[in-house]
């Protein structure tokens, strides 16, 4: 055996140190969060019940529950996906399947980076100024959401096309030379090898879609309506707006009101993140090749 | 043409596969085609949709001095209204400014540990809640602010309000935070493996390897992580619109209330008729957003990129 050096107790002291200083800093990035959740569930728990989420609001949304927020949420995130699934799967599988590594694709993912960084609130500016007024639209689900589809449609792309290219590309060669086309070759082997990768993604951007406030303020949710949307020409309440609206714009709101919704808001998100973080873990456990 | 060799070699006729498979293959190309390029039409025309907007605007009130160099916003002032987002500038760039001290540090200190630190369980439970983290709405980061740092402000300092560049700057740097740790963990992980094992068989200890080899070489994709970061708060909405007190006004202290350029917007849009010069000096602003966040976000994926080359 070696006897330790003086030098090699410093680097080892000196490991230590840097080891609990990082685990320091990650760990105070997760505590005051861990605490503000704690805050949310103990104000905010004794709101929520079961007529809690499915009744109206009353008093002027000082009381009563939050049913047509819900649902006007479901309602947007529906129409949203309807538009930004199957356009981002099929820019994923041109991206991944058929463009070459060139300038022009070069571009293509850099729209597709500045798609996402681009903030929210000019995201809402772009749907007042294409579907709201432009397209005629007005201020209705079908505005609200379709800028939200645009918005999120990068998160569709990337997770789609991060599964595509994990078919291998075996896969692929030997259904070519079964005389298969590109077509044939993605549709039969390379959508079902990656559809549930391709899940994942959806499910993310549900949750991401549910949260976003800023570009629906304008283009289709309301602060308060007293009827359920009939189709998505009308407008809606939405839970993200809701939460802005009783926290900010209504007085009287009894102290526990905002922390109730805010909890439903936040439970509603991360359940949809844990369900798209565990499916992708158990994918990743069942991989065969 | 004698008949034997016409058994035997397919005329061309034959190895014409132009069947309907043929067909569908390529009308999927092009549908595909047109859908990979459906981000650069959205870009393209979220830039024209904005700036036709505000076209109105920038072609009569819109003097660049008064825009840019004047503090006051004051749109709604019936006989000179003022047109000036320098405050605004200010207050948003005092924000992002502070949430970046919070978040730099913590997200390229735990970037670190998760990436070269932490092995198995420990480090996958803590990509989750990393994850988790980025999930939390931006509404509700608002309401974080307004409801549980509000009061804690204005405890632990004894100020009468607690919505200010402080509140806001935290907030946004724990909601940032989480994004820069996922990208400049990335970043790490970009770092072959080789350059760990040849600085380790030289006999250097773990923090070595990452001061000297791991660090050095990841240092575009953490400067990345970090100017993603700095769009990020840029462009923030609902947070700083809740969190910063909403006061046009620049900031002398860290508790001084302040307005954010995206908030501006957010807050004054409803009230405005569409065309009206106030409307439109708005959708100016969204181009002046529009451009500053395209600019960061090019410069970062041009940094990264260049890893990549290299």
């Amino acid at each position: 055996m070696f006897a330790e050096s003086d030098l090699n107790a410093r680097n080892k002291r000196v490991q230590g140190l840097f080891r609990m200083l990082f685990l320091m800093m990650t760990v105070l990035l997760i505590v005051p969060v861990a605490i503000i959740l704690f805050t949310l569930v103990s104000k905010g728990g004794s709101v929520i019940s079961i007529d809690f989420l499915f009744t109206n609001p009353t008093d002027g949304m000082t009381a009563g529950g939050i049913f047509p927020a819900l649902l006007g949420t479901v309602w947007i995130v529906a129409v949203a996906l309807l538009a930004s699934v199957p356009l981002g799967v099929a820019a994923a599988i041109y991206l991944n399947e058929y463009a070459g590594d060139n300038w022009f694709t070069r571009l293509i993912q850099l729209a597709i980076i500045n798609l996402a960084g681009v903030p929210s609130i000019v995201h809402a500016l772009f749907g007042v100024g294409a579907f709201v007024i432009f397209f005629g639209f007005g201020t209705s689900i079908l505005a609200a959401s379709l800028t939200l589809a645009i918005m999120t449609l990068p998160i569709v792309i990337v997770s789609t096309r991060e599964s595509l290219r994990a078919v291998p590309q075996a896969f692929r060669e030997a259904c070519w030379n079964m005389g298969a086309t590109r077509w044939q070759t993605i549709r039969r082997i390379v959508l079902p090898n990656a559809i549930s990768g391709i899940l994942t993604g959806v499910i993310l951007e549900v949750s991401r879609t549910a949260g976003e406030t800023a570009p629906i303020m304008f283009t289709g949710a309301a602060f308060f309506l007293p009827f359920l949307p009939q189709g998505v020409f009308d407008q809606t309440m939405a839970m993200s707006l809701h939460l802005f609206v009783v926290a900010t714009q209504v007085p009287g709101v009894p102290e526990e009101l905002p922390f109730g919704v805010a909890l439903v808001l936040i439970a509603m998100v991360l359940i949809m993140n844990s369900i798209s973080i565990a499916f992708r873990m158990y994918l990743r456990g069942k991989k065969k090749w | 043409m004698p008949e034997a060799s016409s058994t035997k070699l397919a005329s061309t006729a034959d190895f014409d596969r132009r069947d309907l498979d043929w067909y569908i293959d390529k009308v999927v190309q092009l549908i595909v085609f047109f859908a990979g390029i459906s981000a650069i039409i959205f870009i393209i025309g979220i830039f024209i949709f904005i700036t036709m907007e505000g076209l109105g605007f920038l072609f009569e009130d819109f003097t660049f001095k008064e825009f840019f160099l004047s503090p006051f916003w004051e749109p709604s002032d019936e006989d000179a209204p003022e047109y000036g987002i320098l405050a605004l500038i200010a207050g948003t760039a005092s924000v992002t400014g502070l949430a970046m001290i919070v978040a730099i540090p913590f997200s390229l200190g735990a970037a670190i540990y998760i990436g070269e630190f932490a092995t198995g369980k420990v480090r996958e439970t803590l990509k989750v809640l990393v994850e988790l983290l980025a999930a939390i709405p931006s509404v509700v980061w608002g309401f974080i602010g307004l409801s549980i740092m509000n009061p804690l402000i204005i405890d632990l300092f004894d100020v009468p309000v607690g919505l200010n560049v402080l509140n806001a700057g935290i907030i946004l740097g724990l909601m940032a935070a989480p994004i820069m740790t996922s990208i400049a963990e990335d970043a790490l992980k970009a770092v072959p493996d080789r350059y760990r094992e040849a600085a380790e068989a030289l006999g250097a200890t773990r923090w070595q390897v990452i001061f000297k080899t791991v660090l050095p070489a990841a240092k575009n994709g953490l400067l990345g992580a970090v100017l993603l970061g700095v769009g990020r708060g840029f462009g923030e909405t609902m947070a700083v619109l809740m969190a910063t007190g909403h006061a046009v006004n620049i900031p002398g202290s860290l508790f001084d209330p302040v307005r954010a350029l995206t908030a501006t917007i957010a807050a004054e849009l409803g009230e405005t008729a569409v065309g009206s010069p106030h409307y439109q000096a708005l959708f100016t602003i969204g181009i002046f957003l529009f451009i500053i966040t395209f600019l960061i976000n090019l410069t970062a994926d041009l940094i990264v990129r260049g890893i990549r080359k290299g």
